[in-house]
Protein backbone atom coordinates (compact mmCIF):
# COMPACT_ATOMS: atom_id res chain seq x y z
CA UNK A 1 0.00 0.00 0.00
CA UNK A 2 1.37 3.66 -0.69
CA UNK A 3 0.22 6.95 0.32
CA UNK A 4 0.28 10.56 -1.57
CA UNK A 5 0.86 13.92 0.71
CA UNK A 6 -2.87 14.30 0.08
CA UNK A 7 -3.47 11.66 2.69
CA UNK A 8 -5.00 9.18 -0.48
CA UNK A 9 -3.71 5.94 -0.30
CA UNK A 10 -3.54 3.04 -3.58
CA UNK A 11 -3.23 -0.64 -3.40
CA UNK A 12 -2.21 -2.89 -6.40
CA UNK A 13 -2.98 -6.10 -7.59
CA UNK A 14 -2.26 -6.32 -11.12
CA UNK A 15 -2.95 -3.18 -12.98
CA UNK A 16 -5.72 -2.37 -11.22
CA UNK A 17 -5.02 -0.06 -8.24
CA UNK A 18 -7.62 0.06 -4.99
CA UNK A 19 -7.89 3.80 -3.88
CA UNK A 20 -8.96 5.49 -0.81
CA UNK A 21 -8.62 8.09 1.83
CA UNK A 22 -6.29 7.28 4.79
CA UNK A 23 -6.98 6.61 8.51
CA UNK A 24 -5.09 10.04 9.34
CA UNK A 25 -7.68 11.84 6.46
CA UNK A 26 -10.56 9.81 7.90
CA UNK A 27 -10.08 10.55 11.68
CA UNK A 28 -9.24 14.61 10.47
CA UNK A 29 -12.45 15.19 8.51
CA UNK A 30 -14.87 14.05 11.55
CA UNK A 31 -17.65 12.21 10.34
CA UNK A 32 -18.17 11.08 7.13
CA UNK A 33 -21.82 12.11 5.93
CA UNK A 34 -21.75 11.71 2.16
CA UNK A 35 -19.26 10.26 -0.76
CA UNK A 36 -19.44 10.80 -4.04
CA UNK A 37 -17.77 8.51 -6.06
CA UNK A 38 -16.42 8.74 -9.88
CA UNK A 39 -18.41 6.96 -12.67
CA UNK A 40 -17.18 3.77 -13.93
CA UNK A 41 -15.31 4.52 -17.52
CA UNK A 42 -14.25 7.59 -16.41
CA UNK A 43 -10.67 8.58 -17.49
CA UNK A 44 -8.50 10.22 -14.45
CA UNK A 45 -5.40 11.45 -14.43
CA UNK A 46 -2.84 11.61 -11.99
CA UNK A 47 -3.79 14.87 -9.49
CA UNK A 48 -7.13 15.35 -10.91
CA UNK A 49 -10.40 15.56 -8.21
CA UNK A 50 -12.15 12.35 -8.74
CA UNK A 51 -14.34 11.82 -6.06
CA UNK A 52 -15.65 14.13 -3.08
CA UNK A 53 -15.88 13.22 0.53
CA UNK A 54 -18.62 15.56 3.10
CA UNK A 55 -17.97 15.92 6.55
CA UNK A 56 -21.09 16.86 8.76
CA UNK A 57 -18.79 20.77 8.24
CA UNK A 58 -17.22 20.36 4.66
CA UNK A 59 -16.73 19.20 1.59
CA UNK A 60 -13.12 17.69 0.57
CA UNK A 61 -11.70 16.68 -2.66
CA UNK A 62 -10.28 13.72 -3.34
CA UNK A 63 -7.43 13.19 -5.79
CA UNK A 64 -6.32 10.49 -7.89
CA UNK A 65 -3.14 9.21 -7.00
CA UNK A 66 -2.86 7.53 -10.56
CA UNK A 67 -3.83 7.87 -13.89
CA UNK A 68 -5.94 5.31 -15.90
CA UNK A 69 -9.59 3.98 -16.55
CA UNK A 70 -12.03 3.92 -13.45
CA UNK A 71 -13.07 0.28 -13.46
CA UNK A 72 -15.22 -0.15 -10.18
CA UNK A 73 -17.13 2.18 -8.09
CA UNK A 74 -17.78 1.61 -4.20
CA UNK A 75 -21.82 2.70 -4.56
CA UNK A 76 -22.39 1.12 -1.30
CA UNK A 77 -20.44 4.01 0.34
CA UNK A 78 -23.69 5.92 -1.01
CA UNK A 79 -25.99 4.27 1.75
CA UNK A 80 -23.45 4.21 4.25
CA UNK A 81 -21.00 6.70 4.48
CA UNK A 82 -20.19 6.20 7.94
CA UNK A 83 -17.91 2.83 6.33
CA UNK A 84 -15.19 5.61 5.88
CA UNK A 85 -14.73 6.48 9.19
CA UNK A 86 -15.26 2.65 10.27
CA UNK A 87 -12.65 1.04 7.49
CA UNK A 88 -10.95 3.76 5.87
CA UNK A 89 -8.19 1.31 3.76
CA UNK A 90 -10.74 -1.15 4.30
CA UNK A 91 -14.20 -2.02 2.86
CA UNK A 92 -14.24 2.15 2.78
CA UNK A 93 -12.27 2.14 -0.73
CA UNK A 94 -13.40 4.68 -3.09
CA UNK A 95 -12.61 3.31 -6.47
CA UNK A 96 -10.62 1.04 -8.65
CA UNK A 97 -9.17 1.93 -11.26
CA UNK A 98 -6.81 0.24 -14.53
CA UNK A 99 -3.54 2.09 -14.11
CA UNK A 100 -1.71 2.85 -18.10
CA UNK A 101 1.61 2.97 -16.26
CA UNK A 102 2.11 1.01 -12.62
CA UNK A 103 5.44 2.81 -11.91
CA UNK A 104 3.76 5.76 -11.35
CA UNK A 105 3.79 4.29 -8.04
CA UNK A 106 6.76 4.35 -7.60
CA UNK A 107 6.80 8.49 -6.58
CA UNK A 108 4.23 7.65 -3.56
CA UNK A 109 5.23 7.08 -0.26
CA UNK A 110 4.85 3.22 1.21
CA UNK A 111 3.58 2.95 4.90
CA UNK A 112 7.10 3.90 7.19
CA UNK A 113 7.19 7.28 5.22
CA UNK A 114 4.04 8.31 5.31
CA UNK A 115 4.36 7.96 8.84
CA UNK A 116 7.15 9.67 8.86
CA UNK A 117 5.29 12.30 6.71
CA UNK A 118 2.39 12.67 9.30
CA UNK A 119 4.75 13.53 12.32
CA UNK A 120 5.77 16.47 10.12
CA UNK A 121 2.05 18.19 9.70
CA UNK B 1 -5.47 32.83 8.77
CA UNK B 2 -2.54 29.96 10.45
CA UNK B 3 -0.29 32.95 11.74
CA UNK B 4 -3.46 34.78 13.41
CA UNK B 5 -3.26 35.28 16.88
CA UNK B 6 -6.11 34.03 18.10
CA UNK B 7 -8.21 34.79 21.59
CA UNK B 8 -8.93 32.41 24.42
CA UNK B 9 -11.38 32.06 26.18
CA UNK B 10 -11.46 31.10 30.05
CA UNK B 11 -12.38 27.21 29.49
CA UNK B 12 -9.62 26.64 26.53
CA UNK B 13 -7.35 24.88 29.05
CA UNK B 14 -10.42 22.59 30.27
CA UNK B 15 -11.42 21.70 26.35
CA UNK B 16 -7.92 21.04 25.35
CA UNK B 17 -8.31 18.76 29.17
CA UNK B 18 -10.98 16.99 27.46
CA UNK B 19 -9.57 16.35 24.10
CA UNK B 20 -11.16 18.74 21.79
CA UNK B 21 -10.51 19.40 18.64
CA UNK B 22 -9.92 23.41 18.55
CA UNK B 23 -10.27 25.58 15.62
CA UNK B 24 -10.38 29.46 14.85
CA UNK B 25 -13.53 30.77 15.37
CA UNK B 26 -14.31 34.48 15.21
CA UNK B 27 -11.08 35.20 16.64
CA UNK B 28 -11.19 32.92 18.95
CA UNK B 29 -9.43 29.16 19.61
CA UNK B 30 -12.62 27.37 20.35
CA UNK B 31 -13.40 23.14 20.38
CA UNK B 32 -15.25 22.51 16.97
CA UNK B 33 -15.78 19.46 18.62
CA UNK B 34 -14.71 16.48 21.05
CA UNK B 35 -16.15 13.01 20.60
CA UNK B 36 -17.81 13.63 17.04
CA UNK B 37 -20.06 16.22 15.72
CA UNK B 38 -23.16 13.60 15.14
CA UNK B 39 -22.67 11.91 18.56
CA UNK B 40 -22.58 15.37 20.22
CA UNK B 41 -25.78 16.53 18.27
CA UNK B 42 -27.79 13.44 19.09
CA UNK B 43 -26.51 14.02 22.55
CA UNK B 44 -27.46 17.18 23.00
CA UNK B 45 -31.21 16.83 21.23
CA UNK B 46 -31.31 13.35 23.88
CA UNK B 47 -30.28 14.87 27.10
CA UNK B 48 -27.93 17.71 28.33
CA UNK B 49 -25.08 19.46 26.16
CA UNK B 50 -22.43 22.03 27.36
CA UNK B 51 -21.56 24.77 25.08
CA UNK B 52 -18.52 27.52 26.41
CA UNK B 53 -19.92 30.39 23.51
CA UNK B 54 -17.64 33.17 25.81
CA UNK B 55 -16.20 33.86 22.62
CA UNK B 56 -19.63 35.87 22.35
CA UNK B 57 -20.15 39.82 23.77
CA UNK B 58 -21.69 40.44 26.50
CA UNK B 59 -22.39 43.98 27.69
CA UNK B 60 -24.84 46.09 29.45
CA UNK B 61 -26.50 49.23 28.92
CA UNK B 62 -27.62 51.35 31.82
CA UNK B 63 -28.48 55.13 32.84
CA UNK B 64 -31.93 57.04 32.43
CA UNK B 65 -32.18 56.86 28.72
CA UNK B 66 -31.17 53.38 28.36
CA UNK B 67 -34.00 51.84 27.11
CA UNK B 68 -34.68 54.74 24.54
CA UNK B 69 -31.43 55.06 22.75
CA UNK B 70 -31.03 51.38 22.54
CA UNK B 71 -34.56 51.15 20.52
CA UNK B 72 -33.49 53.77 18.47
CA UNK B 73 -31.33 50.70 16.82
CA UNK B 74 -33.36 47.90 17.28
CA UNK B 75 -36.95 46.80 15.93
CA UNK B 76 -38.19 45.31 19.38
CA UNK B 77 -40.23 47.27 22.49
CA UNK B 78 -38.02 47.39 25.47
CA UNK B 79 -40.17 49.87 27.00
CA UNK B 80 -42.63 47.68 27.87
CA UNK B 81 -40.42 44.79 28.23
CA UNK B 82 -41.17 43.13 31.65
CA UNK B 83 -38.48 43.28 34.41
CA UNK B 84 -37.08 39.14 34.32
CA UNK B 85 -37.40 39.13 30.74
CA UNK B 86 -34.90 38.96 27.70
CA UNK B 87 -36.23 39.11 23.67
CA UNK B 88 -34.44 38.58 20.24
CA UNK B 89 -34.06 41.73 18.41
CA UNK B 90 -31.68 42.84 15.49
CA UNK B 91 -29.31 45.83 15.60
CA UNK B 92 -29.84 47.63 12.19
CA UNK B 93 -28.15 50.23 10.22
CA UNK B 94 -29.70 53.40 8.29
CA UNK B 95 -30.71 51.16 5.22
CA UNK B 96 -32.37 48.68 7.52
CA UNK B 97 -29.89 46.29 7.17
CA UNK B 98 -28.95 43.41 10.14
CA UNK B 99 -25.48 44.32 11.69
CA UNK B 100 -26.35 41.94 13.97
CA UNK B 101 -28.56 40.07 16.03
CA UNK B 102 -28.45 39.89 19.75
CA UNK B 103 -30.33 39.29 22.75
CA UNK B 104 -31.39 41.54 25.04
CA UNK B 105 -33.44 41.34 28.67
CA UNK B 106 -33.68 42.83 31.76
CA UNK B 107 -32.02 40.50 34.26
CA UNK B 108 -31.89 43.51 37.35
CA UNK B 109 -33.01 46.97 37.75
CA UNK B 110 -30.14 48.11 35.98
CA UNK B 111 -30.86 48.58 32.85
CA UNK B 112 -30.48 46.24 29.52
CA UNK B 113 -27.99 42.84 29.44
CA UNK B 114 -27.15 42.58 26.11
CA UNK B 115 -25.45 39.38 24.13
CA UNK B 116 -24.34 39.96 20.76
CA UNK B 117 -22.06 37.29 18.21
CA UNK B 118 -18.61 36.92 18.45
CA UNK B 119 -17.68 38.33 15.15
CA UNK B 120 -19.66 41.16 15.33
CA UNK B 121 -19.18 42.50 19.17
CA UNK B 122 -16.27 45.13 18.65
CA UNK B 123 -18.07 46.51 15.58
CA UNK B 124 -21.47 46.43 18.03
CA UNK B 125 -19.70 47.76 20.76
CA UNK B 126 -18.03 50.78 18.78
CA UNK B 127 -21.11 51.40 17.21
CA UNK B 128 -23.23 52.26 20.74
CA UNK B 129 -19.87 53.25 21.98
CA UNK B 130 -20.33 56.35 18.43
CA UNK B 131 -24.64 56.45 19.03
CA UNK B 132 -25.79 56.01 22.04
CA UNK B 133 -27.04 59.66 23.92
CA UNK B 134 -28.47 61.16 26.72
CA UNK B 135 -27.56 59.30 29.88
CA UNK B 136 -27.13 56.01 28.58
CA UNK B 137 -24.21 54.62 29.11
CA UNK B 138 -21.98 51.20 27.50
CA UNK B 139 -20.34 48.90 29.63
CA UNK B 140 -18.35 46.05 28.28
CA UNK B 141 -18.56 42.66 30.28
CA UNK B 142 -14.67 41.54 29.39
CA UNK B 143 -14.95 39.97 32.53
CA UNK B 144 -17.46 37.73 31.99
CA UNK B 145 -17.55 34.09 30.35
CA UNK B 146 -21.12 32.05 28.85
CA UNK B 147 -22.02 28.61 29.19
CA UNK B 148 -25.09 27.30 27.62
CA UNK B 149 -26.67 24.23 28.64
CA UNK B 150 -28.93 22.69 26.37
CA UNK B 151 -31.40 19.45 25.64
CA UNK B 152 -34.32 18.54 27.62
CA UNK B 153 -32.28 16.99 30.98
CA UNK B 154 -30.78 20.28 31.01
CA UNK B 155 -33.30 21.70 33.29
CA UNK B 156 -33.24 18.74 35.47
CA UNK B 157 -29.38 18.60 35.78
CA UNK B 158 -28.86 22.91 36.41
CA UNK B 159 -32.36 22.88 38.98
CA UNK B 160 -30.26 20.18 41.01
CA UNK B 161 -28.07 22.50 41.50
CA UNK B 162 -30.36 25.44 42.21
CA UNK B 163 -34.25 24.91 42.77
CA UNK B 164 -35.26 28.35 41.94
CA UNK B 165 -34.31 27.40 38.13
CA UNK B 166 -37.33 25.86 37.50
CA UNK B 167 -39.20 28.64 37.86
CA UNK B 168 -37.93 30.49 35.00
CA UNK B 169 -39.64 29.75 31.75
CA UNK B 170 -38.62 30.36 28.01
CA UNK B 171 -37.15 33.78 27.95
CA UNK B 172 -36.96 34.93 31.66
CA UNK B 173 -33.79 36.57 32.50
CA UNK B 174 -32.52 36.57 35.85
CA UNK B 175 -29.21 38.19 37.63
CA UNK B 176 -29.38 35.32 40.86
CA UNK B 177 -26.51 33.78 42.84
CA UNK B 178 -25.63 30.10 41.47
CA UNK B 179 -22.39 27.93 42.42
CA UNK B 180 -22.07 30.83 45.25
CA UNK B 181 -21.67 33.70 42.82
CA UNK B 182 -23.27 36.47 40.62
CA UNK B 183 -24.71 35.08 37.91
CA UNK B 184 -26.82 36.40 34.96
CA UNK B 185 -29.01 33.58 33.71
CA UNK B 186 -31.83 33.02 30.97
CA UNK B 187 -33.97 30.37 30.17
CA UNK B 188 -33.22 30.16 26.11
CA UNK B 189 -30.16 29.22 23.96
CA UNK B 190 -29.41 28.69 20.05
CA UNK B 191 -30.30 24.94 19.77
CA UNK B 192 -34.49 24.62 19.38
CA UNK B 193 -33.88 22.96 22.67
CA UNK B 194 -35.00 24.27 26.81
CA UNK B 195 -32.15 24.91 28.24
CA UNK B 196 -29.81 28.34 29.96
CA UNK B 197 -27.25 30.62 29.00
CA UNK B 198 -25.37 31.51 32.31
CA UNK B 199 -22.66 34.35 32.65
CA UNK B 200 -20.37 33.93 35.30
CA UNK B 201 -17.17 35.49 36.14
CA UNK B 202 -14.35 34.25 34.07
CA UNK B 203 -12.42 33.79 37.66
CA UNK B 204 -15.41 30.55 38.32
CA UNK B 205 -15.81 29.66 34.64
CA UNK B 206 -13.61 26.95 34.57
CA UNK B 207 -15.03 25.56 38.06
CA UNK B 208 -18.29 25.88 37.03
CA UNK B 209 -17.80 24.40 33.77
CA UNK B 210 -16.36 21.24 35.75
CA UNK B 211 -18.89 20.98 38.25
CA UNK B 212 -22.01 21.04 35.59
CA UNK B 213 -20.15 18.19 33.54
CA UNK B 214 -20.32 16.13 36.70
CA UNK B 215 -23.61 15.38 36.12
CA UNK B 216 -23.52 12.01 33.42
CA UNK B 217 -26.21 13.63 31.70
CA UNK B 218 -23.97 16.15 30.62
CA UNK B 219 -21.55 15.98 27.76
CA UNK B 220 -19.19 19.17 26.52
CA UNK B 221 -20.60 20.43 22.97
CA UNK B 222 -18.75 21.70 20.27
CA UNK B 223 -19.50 24.76 17.88
CA UNK B 224 -19.75 21.65 15.47
CA UNK B 225 -23.16 20.39 17.01
CA UNK B 226 -24.26 23.91 17.87
CA UNK B 227 -23.97 25.04 14.00
CA UNK B 228 -26.07 21.62 13.21
CA UNK B 229 -28.58 21.80 16.01
CA UNK B 230 -29.38 25.74 15.36
CA UNK B 231 -30.01 24.69 11.50
CA UNK B 232 -32.21 22.55 12.49
CA UNK B 233 -33.56 25.01 14.47
CA UNK B 234 -34.17 27.04 11.52
CA UNK B 235 -31.91 30.02 13.29
CA UNK B 236 -30.13 32.47 11.24
CA UNK B 237 -26.72 32.61 11.38
CA UNK B 238 -24.89 36.18 11.04
CA UNK B 239 -22.09 36.64 8.39
CA UNK B 240 -24.20 33.84 6.68
CA UNK B 241 -28.07 34.19 6.47
CA UNK B 242 -28.31 37.33 8.00
CA UNK B 243 -25.87 40.35 7.38
CA UNK B 244 -26.04 44.02 6.90
CA UNK B 245 -27.54 44.04 3.66
CA UNK B 246 -30.53 41.83 4.91
CA UNK B 247 -33.29 43.73 6.28
CA UNK B 248 -36.32 41.73 9.30
CA UNK B 249 -38.60 41.18 6.14
CA UNK B 250 -35.90 39.18 4.12
CA UNK B 251 -34.64 37.50 6.69
CA UNK B 252 -37.85 36.23 7.87
CA UNK B 253 -37.41 37.69 11.38
CA UNK B 254 -40.72 39.38 11.20
CA UNK B 255 -41.56 38.35 14.56
CA UNK B 256 -39.23 40.62 16.03
CA UNK B 257 -40.95 43.74 14.96
CA UNK B 258 -42.97 44.91 17.59
CA UNK B 259 -46.37 46.38 16.95
CA UNK B 260 -46.05 49.59 18.76
CA UNK B 261 -42.69 50.07 17.35
CA UNK B 262 -43.94 49.37 13.46
CA UNK B 263 -46.42 52.19 14.06
CA UNK B 264 -44.10 54.77 15.76
CA UNK B 265 -41.81 53.89 12.74
CA UNK B 266 -39.53 55.04 15.09
CA UNK B 267 -35.59 52.81 14.28
CA UNK B 268 -32.92 52.72 12.04
CA UNK B 269 -33.99 51.34 8.61
CA UNK B 270 -37.82 51.78 9.27
CA UNK B 271 -38.63 53.29 6.11
CA UNK B 272 -37.40 50.30 3.87
CA UNK B 273 -38.85 48.08 6.49
CA UNK B 274 -42.15 49.45 6.51
CA UNK B 275 -42.25 49.71 2.79
CA UNK B 276 -40.85 45.63 2.59
CA UNK B 277 -43.76 45.06 5.20
CA UNK B 278 -46.27 46.38 2.69
CA UNK B 279 -45.11 45.25 -0.60
CA UNK B 280 -43.00 42.61 -0.17
CA UNK B 281 -39.34 41.99 -0.05
CA UNK B 282 -37.52 41.25 -3.09
CA UNK B 283 -35.85 38.25 -1.54
CA UNK B 284 -36.93 35.73 1.30
CA UNK B 285 -35.31 33.24 3.69
CA UNK B 286 -36.50 29.72 3.14
CA UNK B 287 -36.27 26.64 4.73
CA UNK B 288 -35.32 23.38 2.17
CA UNK B 289 -35.43 19.49 2.36
CA UNK B 290 -32.90 18.47 -0.15
CA UNK B 291 -33.75 15.26 -1.53
CA UNK B 292 -30.85 13.57 -2.91
CA UNK B 293 -27.57 13.66 -3.55
CA UNK B 294 -24.99 15.97 -1.50
CA UNK B 295 -25.50 18.38 1.43
CA UNK B 296 -26.18 21.88 -0.47
CA UNK B 297 -23.94 24.32 1.50
CA UNK B 298 -23.56 28.20 1.91
CA UNK B 299 -22.87 29.34 -1.91
CA UNK B 300 -24.73 26.61 -3.86
CA UNK B 301 -27.20 28.18 -6.11
CA UNK B 302 -31.19 27.40 -5.99
CA UNK B 303 -32.89 27.25 -8.84
CA UNK B 304 -36.51 27.20 -9.61
CA UNK B 305 -37.86 23.62 -11.70
CA UNK B 306 -36.99 24.33 -15.09
CA UNK B 307 -33.17 25.13 -13.66
CA UNK B 308 -33.42 28.68 -14.09
CA UNK B 309 -30.97 30.26 -10.73
CA UNK B 310 -32.82 32.15 -8.33
CA UNK B 311 -31.13 32.12 -5.39
CA UNK B 312 -28.11 31.05 -3.14
CA UNK B 313 -28.35 28.44 -0.33
CA UNK B 314 -26.81 30.77 2.90
CA UNK B 315 -26.10 27.61 5.42
CA UNK B 316 -27.06 23.72 5.12
CA UNK B 317 -25.95 20.69 5.70
CA UNK B 318 -26.72 17.11 6.84
CA UNK B 319 -29.77 17.48 9.67
CA UNK B 320 -28.50 14.56 12.07
CA UNK B 321 -32.01 14.05 13.93
CA UNK B 322 -34.14 13.93 10.06
CA UNK B 323 -31.44 11.59 8.37
CA UNK B 324 -31.64 13.97 5.38
CA UNK B 325 -30.09 16.97 3.89
CA UNK B 326 -31.85 20.27 4.89
CA UNK B 327 -30.03 24.11 3.60
CA UNK B 328 -31.72 27.55 4.00
CA UNK B 329 -31.25 29.90 1.67
CA UNK B 330 -32.71 33.16 -0.02
CA UNK B 331 -35.13 33.12 -3.20
CA UNK B 332 -37.64 35.87 -4.54
CA UNK B 333 -41.51 35.60 -2.64
CA UNK B 334 -42.91 33.82 -5.52
CA UNK B 335 -41.14 30.70 -4.81
CA UNK B 336 -41.27 30.97 -1.04
CA UNK B 337 -44.62 28.90 -0.56
CA UNK B 338 -44.61 25.61 1.33
CA UNK B 339 -44.45 22.83 -1.37
CA UNK B 340 -42.54 24.67 -3.76
CA UNK B 341 -40.50 22.19 -5.79
CA UNK B 342 -37.17 23.83 -6.30
CA UNK B 343 -33.26 22.78 -7.18
CA UNK B 344 -30.22 23.12 -5.45
CA UNK B 345 -27.01 22.77 -7.77
CA UNK B 346 -23.91 21.26 -6.12
CA UNK B 347 -20.80 21.05 -7.99
CA UNK B 348 -22.77 21.11 -11.28
CA UNK B 349 -25.71 18.79 -10.40
CA UNK B 350 -28.75 19.73 -9.53
CA UNK B 351 -31.05 17.83 -6.85
CA UNK B 352 -34.56 18.25 -5.84
CA UNK B 353 -35.43 20.46 -3.21
CA UNK B 354 -38.66 21.81 -1.61
CA UNK B 355 -39.14 24.19 0.52
CA UNK B 356 -40.32 23.49 3.98
CA UNK B 357 -41.34 25.11 7.25
CA UNK B 358 -38.91 26.27 9.67
CA UNK B 359 -38.04 25.09 12.23
CA UNK B 360 -36.99 21.69 10.52
CA UNK B 361 -36.87 19.64 13.64
CA UNK B 362 -39.85 20.94 16.40
CA UNK B 363 -38.31 23.19 19.43
CA UNK B 364 -38.42 22.18 22.70
CA UNK B 365 -38.80 25.87 24.69
CA UNK B 366 -40.19 25.44 28.25
CA UNK B 367 -43.11 27.70 27.73
CA UNK B 368 -45.31 28.25 30.75
CA UNK B 369 -49.44 27.57 30.28
CA UNK B 370 -51.19 30.25 28.76
CA UNK B 371 -53.41 31.51 32.65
Amino acid sequence: MKFTKDHEWVSLDGDIATVGISKHAAEALGDVVFVEVPEVGKTVSKGDSFAVVESVKAASDVYAPVSGEVVEANDALGTAPETVNADPVGEGWFARIKVSDASALDALMDQAAYDEYLTTL
Amino acid sequence: MTDEILKTTPLNAAHRALGARMVGFGGYDMPVQYEGVLAEHRWTREHAGLFDVSHMGQCKITGADAISQFERFVPGDYAILKAGKQKYSLLLNESGGIIDDLMAGKPDHDGLFVVVNAGNKDEDFAFWSANLSGTATLTVLADRSLIAIQGPEAAEVMVAHEPVLAEMAFMDSARLMLFGVDCYVSRSGYTGEDGYEISVPNADAERIWNTILQDARVKPIGLGARDSLRLEAGLPLHGHDIDPTTSPVEGALTFALSKSRKEAASFNGADRILKELAEGPSRVRVALSVKEGAPAREGAEIADADGNVIGKVTSGGPSPTLGRNIAMGYVPPKYADLGTDLKVIVRGKAAAAEVVAMPFVATRYHRKPKA
